[in-house]
C-alpha cells in the first residue's frame, strides 16, 4: 500500500508544475497554477470526485428539495414525496410573492440588519482604534472587557433584555429595539477581529503622517479606515448575516407586522403545517437573500478571518 | 501598501503648528478625550444591552418574580436550588454537554476531511467550497423548518427514501420518538454546522506555506503523509479556535431545538436555553428563568476558562508552529 503510493507520487512528481515552479515559475501569478495542477496531480482520482459528489448531494439535497418542493402541489408531494415537480406548479411562489406578509417581513429584516450592521461596524471600528494604536494604562483591561463579552451568550440576558427594551426603553416592537441589542452582542467579536487589522498597520506610517502634520483623527480617517476595509467588511457581513438570521430576540420583541423573515417562516410553518408546498415556497424565498449576499461576500470573509486568526 | 502614497494633504497648509504643540499634560488630556470619544459608542451600547441585562439576570435570579409589580420577594438562592433540583433542567444540562462533545467528535473529523478534500486541486473546487457553506449561511430557523418538513412522520421525504431501501421509519417519526430525537437533532446540527468548521479550516490551510508541502513532496511523502505530518499539525491553532466556538455555540443552542422539537418529546431534547425561554416567556417565572440563565453562564464561563487555560494557552505561547512541525 505504502509502496504503491510512493511510486505514484514520485512518478507524478516529474510532471508536477509545483516542483518546476521552483526553477522558473515563481514569477507567475499564483492563479495560473491551479488549472495545470488540476490535471497534473490526480492521485486519488475518481474516489476524490466521488467523495466530493457525496458531500455536495448531502449538503444541497435538503435545500434543493425545499426549492423544488415549492414548485410542486401538495397532492404531488403526498403521492410521491421523493419525486420531481410534474407538472411545475408556480402557484405557491406566486402566492408568497403577491401576498403582503412576506414583503413586510423582508423589509423589517433588511432594516434591522442594516441598522445592526452600521452600528456594529461604526462603533466597533471607533473602539478598536484606540485599543489598537494608543498607549494608555487601561488599554488591555478595556480590551479584556470586550473579550470577556465574547463569553456572554445573548440567551443568558434574554429575559432582562426583553424587560429593558419593552418597559424601560419603550422600544419593544421597533427596529431599533432589536438592532441595538444585536449590535451590542456583535461588538465583542467585531472588536476582537478589527484590532489586529489596525495593529498591523506599521507605526512608521503613523509617524510619517504625524510628521506631515496630520492629527490622530486625520490619520484615522485618511489612512486607517481605508487600510482596515477588509476587516470592516468581514465584521459587517458577519453582523448582517447574524442579524438577518436571528430568531430568539425578535421572537420575544416583535409582533404582528414588525416580524422578521425567520419569525415569518416559523409562523407560516406552524400555521399551515399541512401546506408543505406553501411552506417550502415561503422558506425558499426567505433563504434566497442571505444566500446571495453571503456567497457574494464569501471570499472577503475567508480573507478577513484569516487575517484575524493569524494573530 | 499602495496607500503609502496617501499622506494627509494638509501638511502644507499647517506647516509647523502641530509639531510645535507643547508635549505634556495638555496632550495627555487631549489623548484621554480622544480615547473616550472613540470608545464611548461601543461602551455605551455594550454596557446598556449586554452588561446591564446580565447584571439584572443575576439580580432577578434572587427574587420570586412574575414580571409585574416591584421586585420585593427576595428568596436568596432558592431559585437556584429549584433549578438545580429540577429533573428537566438537569436533563437539559446533560443534553447540552452531550451536544458539546458529540459536535466536536463528529464535526472535527468530518470537517477536516472535507477541508482537506476541498484544499486539493480538483476541478470545480471554488464551486464546491461555496456549496459547503450553504447550510451554514441559512438561518437556523429556516434550516430547521426545512428539516422539520423532511422529517415529517409518514409523509416526509426522509422516511420515503428509507422506504425505498426497505427500512421503515419509526411510528412517531424521528423527532417524535424520545430515543431518536437527540440523534436526529445531531444529524441536522452536523449538516448545518460542518460548513463553519470547513470554512475556518480552509482559512487555516491557506496559512500553511506551500514550501513545506512542496518540500515534503520532493522528499517523497504521499498526499496522506503530508496531511498527517505537516498540514494537520499546522492547523492546530485553527482547530482549537473552532472547537472553542463550537463549544460555546452548543451550550447556547436554542433556535434549532425550538423549531424541530420544542424540547420534546418528553423533554428528550430540552436544552438550557429552551428551558429558560420556556420558563420565562410561557410561565412568566422570571426568577427561575434568570437562575437558569446564570447557571448556563457559569457553565459556559467555567468551560471557557478551563479551555483557555489548558488548550488555547498553547496558541498564545507562540512556539506552537515549531512544535507542530517537529
Amino acid at each position: 500500500m505504502s509502496t504503491t503510493t510512493r511510486v505514484q507520487t514520485s512518478s507524478s512528481e516529474l510532471n508536477d508544475p509545483a516542483a518546476l515552479r521552483l526553477s522558473g515559475g515563481q514569477s507567475l501569478p499564483p492563479r495560473s497554477r491551479r488549472p495545470k495542477e488540476g490535471s497534473g496531480r490526480r492521485d486519488g482520482g475518481v474516489l476524490v470526485y466521488l467523495a466530493a459528489l457525496i458531500v455536495v448531494a448531502l449538503t444541497l439535497g435538503p435545500v434543493l428539495y425545499a426549492v423544488l418542493g415549492g414548485f410542486r402541489s401538495n397532492a404531488q408531494l403526498a403521492a410521491d414525496p421523493a419525486g420531481l415537480p410534474d407538472p411545475w406548479v408556480l402557484d405557491n411562489y406566486r402566492r408568497v410573492i403577491t401576498g403582503s406578509t412576506f414583503w413586510t417581513y423582508a423589509v423589517n429584516s433588511l432594516a434591522i440588519a442594516v441598522i445592526t450592521t452600521v452600528v456594529t461596524v461604526v462603533a466597533g471600528l471607533m473602539a478598536a482604534y484606540p485599543l489598537a494604536r494608543y498607549q494608555f494604562r487601561w488599554r488591555e483591561p478595556l480590551f479584556m472587557v470586550f473579550v470577556v463579552g465574547l463569553l456572554f451568550p445573548a440567551t443568558v440576558a434574554i429575559i432582562p433584555l426583553f424587560i429593558l427594551v419593552t418597559r424601560d426603553l419603550s422600544m419593544g416592537n421597533t427596529w431599533w429595539g432589536v438592532a441595538l441589542p444585536q449590535a451590542a452582542f456583535a461588538l465583542p467579536m467585531t472588536i476582537v477581529i478589527l484590532r489586529p487589522f489596525l495593529m498591523a498597520i506599521p507605526r512608521e506610517m503613523e509617524e510619517a503622517a504625524i510628521m506631515d502634520g496630520a492629527s490622530r483623527m486625520q490619520f484615522f480617517w485618511r489612512v486607517l479606515l481605508p487600510l482596515s476595509a477588509p476587516g470592516a467588511i468581514t465584521v459587517g457581513v458577519l453582523a448582517f448575516v447574524g442579524s438577518w438570521n436571528a430568531y430568539l430576540l425578535p421572537l420575544l420583541l416583535l409582533r404582528g407586522d414588525m416580524k422578521t423573515l425567520p419569525l415569518g417562516v416559523a409562523d407560516f410553518s406552524s400555521q399551515y403545517s399541512s401546506d408543505t408546498a406553501g411552506v417550502f415556497a415561503f422558506t425558499t424565498l426567505a433563504m434566497v437573500p442571505a444566500l446571495i449576499f453571503f456567497l457574494a461576500m464569501q471570499k472577503r470573509i475567508v480573507n478577513g478571518l484569516q487575517g484575524a486568526v493569524k494573530g | 501598501m499602495t496607500s503609502l502614497s496617501v499622506p494627509p494633504r494638509d501638511a502644507s497648509t499647517q506647516p509647523t503648528g502641530r509639531a510645535a504643540r507643547p508635549v505634556g499634560r495638555r496632550r495627555d488630556w487631549r489623548m484621554a478625550g480622544e480615547i473616550l470619544l472613540f470608545t464611548a459608542p461601543a461602551l455605551v451600547i455594550f454596557g446598556l444591552f449586554v452588561v446591564v441585562p446580565i447584571a439584572r439576570a443575576v439580580q432577578f435570579s434572587l427574587y420570586r418574580w412574575k414580571g409585574f409589580g416591584p421586585l420585593v420577594d427576595f428568596v436568596g438562592l432558592q431559585n437556584y436550588v429549584s433549578v438545580l433540583s429540577n429533573e428537566v433542567f438537569r436533563g437539559a444540562v446533560g443534553h447540552n454537554l452531550f451536544i458539546v462533545v458529540a459536535s466536536i467528535l463528529i464535526q472535527l473529523p468530518l470537517g477536516l476531511a472535507i477541508a482537506l478534500l476541498l484544499n486539493r486541486r480538483i476541478r470545480g473546487r471554488g464551486l464546491l467550497r461555496t456549496i459547503i457553506f450553504v447550510p451554514y449561511v441559512l438561518a437556523e430557523v429556516i434550516a430547521g423548518v426545512v428539516w422539520f418538513q423532511l422529517l415529517q412522520p409518514g409523509r416526509g421525504v426522509v422516511e420515503t427514501l428509507l422506504g425505498t431501501v426497505g427500512l421503515d421509519g419509526p411510528y412517531q417519526g424521528f423527532l417524535g420518538t424520545p430515543e431518536l430525537a437527540m440523534p436526529t437533532l445531531m444529524v441536522v446540527l452536523t449538516w448545518k454546522y460542518v460548513g463553519l468548521a470547513v470554512l475556518l479550516f480552509l482559512a487555516g490551510l491557506q496559512g500553511v506555506p506551500d514550501e513545506l508541502t512542496e518540500a515534503a513532496q520532493i522528499d517523497g511523502a504521499s498526499w496522506w503523509q503530508i496531511q498527517r505530518r505537516v498540514t494537520i499539525p499546522l492547523l492546530g491553532p485553527t482547530i482549537r479556535t473552532w472547537a472553542f466556538l463550537s463549544m460555546i455555540g452548543s451550550l447556547q443552542l436554542f433556535d434549532m431545538v425550538w423549531i424541530l422539537t420544542g424540547g420534546g418529546p418528553a423533554n428528550a431534547t430540552t436544552t438550557m436555553a429552551t428551558f429558560l425561554v420556556n420558563e420565562g416567556t410561557k410561565r412568566q417565572n422570571y426568577g427561575i428563568a434568570s437562575a437558569a440563565s446564570v447557571v448556563l453562564f457559569v457553565i459556559a464561563l467555567t468551560m471557557a476558562v478551563l479551555y483557555q487555560r489548558f488548550v488555547l494557552r498553547r496558541d498564545t505561547s507562540g512556539a506552537d508552529v515549531l512544535r507542530g512541525v517537529r
